[in-house]
């Protein structure tokens, strides 16, 4: 049974120029204390999607689809239960810790109104569970910390303050979005060891939505691949790495330097622009396998190998990598 | 060995600060000295504050070293005056992080391109159109983008423009500052494979500048590892890849993550305890002890003596006390090396 159950959710922002697709028709379920990774480049739709699950997203967004959390209708629930929800089932990590923290308060009182709002924990309460989780995310001396202000602390220590908010009422799903892009790499290994903890010990599910590949490989059990908008692909992480079977996961994949691996491969032309949703494969125009079927149809997804869907055509790893 | 582009010695540069009660002197850059052989790419890495930007700005000349040489083909411009810097210029160019914010944005791209050819007195009239125009098609740019201003275009792009901008007037050095760290990975592969068309057909020198190790092992020729305003580490880029020798550099060669699940769970991750020290008071002897997981072993030497960069291998310097010492700190071996 799964924790979360997302069937055809459609993100449209609607702007002076006319509406944006953000998102089309996405489904995707996520499982307890699994570990699911959203990969895409910018624009692709992987952040607002799963902003627009908790509507935080502004009001020109028009959100439809289904989106089952727990028993509960995410898209149709009433205010007052999204406010019982955000944060305390559900909790997000933002890339950015020093615009997501207020300057103003002391680090401790910000986790603390989390306690005191959800949980209903006294002043004095708040504070001693404050130092705990300051110390659950291996920051040293908390009892120091947390009488300390944002702008005190370095970067990593800042977003193992934003992982403490998070995690703070023990949450159900633990969403992060691009957490550790602003961090320099030996901080990066630190947090994603931390992400791993908490999983284990806490028993969260996560959401790590990154640009990364490496991140990905490094904690996500499940991998969900996006383009333009829609789910292009998504497999098990061990399996997506191995048999990558859409052009643009290969393509994504072979983008990255590494050892030994000659030329990089390049993806031809550029995103397309999300005015209006193509009635073809999206990423047809900048496809070595497109043909008149990708140009004129939208490709189902289909299950390749078990659990592992494509939407493509011409599903199956690269001539070129192979080769 | 033919003469050197670059030659960089004794390179110190120190902001002084002041505010909220504190005075002080940032130690930005300390005693860095490197040099780039023609047609050489050498890497510069490190983390934020590490003082890799700083390097390349007195390189540039954008600030005035506080100590130290840089000698452009042999020339000394550590204190040379704007006006006598300038017919120098040609010589080097430099390439931005941020292709958002390094071009103007009340310029067409066309004009962007040609201005320093202009400003050097290199092209004028239809001599410098179709310049721009030949520098347009070497970056792979279509020639009517040249009309167009940089907000109408792409990231990658724009970046296109900056190089096209930076090679017009065929420099014998160029200095690269994270130019691919703003864009999407498919396009960071787009620039790194012209970067390296573009210096196989004309030969420059650069100075690339990065904090992605991978990078880096695409491109460079040889790397150089910073850490707190200082170089710990020098080698041609294979061999540091594959025998890293200070203890900073396998921390950091350890961090960077594969994107390949095997790989990048069976391996060993050094993690470093706590933050980078303040580079206003950095920490006496080795800049790198305070984080160093072997600090018990390198005690108390390492607080009492700064290690100075030592040739280990040809080509390959260590500024460590246990290299020194002829001890080998292996708390990460790659992958490459273990099979």
């Amino acid at each position: 049974m799964s924790l979360l159950a997302v069937d055809g959710l459609s993100v449209r922002f609607d702007t002076d120029d006319g509406p944006v697709h953000a998102v089309d028709r996405l489904s995707f379920t996520l499982g307890e204390s699994e570990v699911l990774g959203v990969v895409g480049e910018s624009g692709c739709g992987k952040s607002v999607s799963f902003m627009s699950l908790l509507r935080l997203l502004p009001e020109t967004a028009t959100v439809e689809g289904a989106a089952t959390f727990d028993g509960i209708d995410l898209l149709h629930a009433s205010p007052a239960r999204l406010r019982s929800i955000r944060g305390r089932q559900i909790a997000f990590v933002f890339q950015e810790p020093m615009t997501s923290l207020n300057p103003a308060f002391k680090v401790g009182n910000q986790i603390g109104e989390v306690l005191r709002r959800h949980l209903g924990l006294s002043r004095g309460d708040a504070r001693r569970r404050s130092i705990e989780l300051l110390d659950l995310v291996r920051i040293p001396s908390p009892e120091r910390r947390v009488d300390e202000y944002p702008h005190q602390l370095s970067g990593g220590m800042r977003q193992r303050v934003m992982i403490a908010m998070a995690v703070a009422c023990d949450p159900k799903i633990l969403i992060a979005d691009e957490p550790t892009t602003a961090l320099d790499v030996t901080i990066q290994a630190g947090i994603l060891d931390l992400m791993r903890d908490i999983r284990e010990r806490l028993g969260t599910a996560i959401v790590l939505i990154t640009h990364n590949l490496g991140v990905v490989a490094d904690v996500a059990d499940r991998v969900l691949v996006m383009y333009a908008g829609r789910k292009v692909e998504e497999a098990p992480v061990h399996e997506l790495f191995a048999r990558p079977q859409h052009p643009y996961t290969n393509g994504l994949l072979g983008a990255v330097p590494r050892p030994g691996a000659g030329r990089l491969r390049e993806i031809p032309g550029r995103v397309p622009s999300l005015a209006e949703l193509p009635a073809a494969c999206a990423f047809a125009p900048r496809c070595p396998r497109a043909d008149q079927l990708s140009r004129t149809q939208v490709p189902d997804l289909r299950e390749v190998a078990p659990q592992h869907h494509v939407a493509c055509f011409h599903p199956g790893p690269d001539a070129e990598a192979t080769a | 060995m033919t003469e050197p582009v670059l030659e960089v010695e004794g390179l110190v540069k120190h902001f002084p600060v002041r505010g909220f009660g504190a005075s002080g002197v940032v130690h930005a850059v300390d005693d860095v000295s490197f040099v780039i052989g023609r047609g050489e790419l050498l890497g510069l890495v490190g983390e934020s504050g590490s003082g890799k930007s700083t390097v390349a700005n007195c390189v540039m000349r954008l600030v005035t070293p506080t100590g130290g040489r840089v000698r452009l083909n042999g020339t000394d411009i550590t204190h040379l005056s704007r006006r006598a810097l300038r017919p120098l210029r040609r010589h080097m160019h430099m390439v931005f992080q941020d292709p958002y914010s390094s071009l103007d944005p009340r310029m067409t791209c066309g004009q962007i391109v040609s201005e320093p050819l202009e400003v050097q007195g290199l092209a004028r009239g239809r001599d410098l159109d179709a310049q721009v125009g030949k520098l347009f098609d070497r970056v792979g740019l279509r020639d009517e983008l040249r009309f167009r201003y940089p907000h109408e275009l792409s990231g990658g792009q724009r970046q296109r423009v900056g190089l096209a901008r930076a090679l017009a007037v065929s420099p014998a050095l160029l200095v690269a500052d994270e130019p691919v760290s703003a864009l999407d990975v498919s396009v960071q592969a787009s620039i790194l494979n012209l970067l390296r068309d573009l210096q196989e057909e004309l030969g420059f020198s650069c100075l690339f500048i990065t904090h992605d190790l991978a990078t880096v092992e695409y491109l460079c020729d040889r790397v150089a590892v910073m850490y707190l305003g200082k170089i710990v580490e020098v080698a041609p880029t294979r061999e540091l890849f594959a025998t890293p020798r200070h203890p900073y550099t396998q921390s950091l060669l350890s961090a960077a993550v594969v994107p390949d699940p095997v790989e990048q769970r069976g391996r060993r991750r050094v993690v470093l305890e706590g933050d980078l020290p303040s580079p206003l008071a950095p920490p006496s002897g080795c800049r790198f002890r305070t984080r160093c997981p072997l600090e018990e072993r390198s005690a108390p030497e390492s607080h009492e003596e700064e290690p100075p960069l030592v040739e280990v291998a040809e080509g390959h310097f260590v500024a460590c006390h246990l290299v020194r010492r002829g001890e080998t700190p292996a708390l990460f071996t790659p992958a490459a090396v273990a099979q």
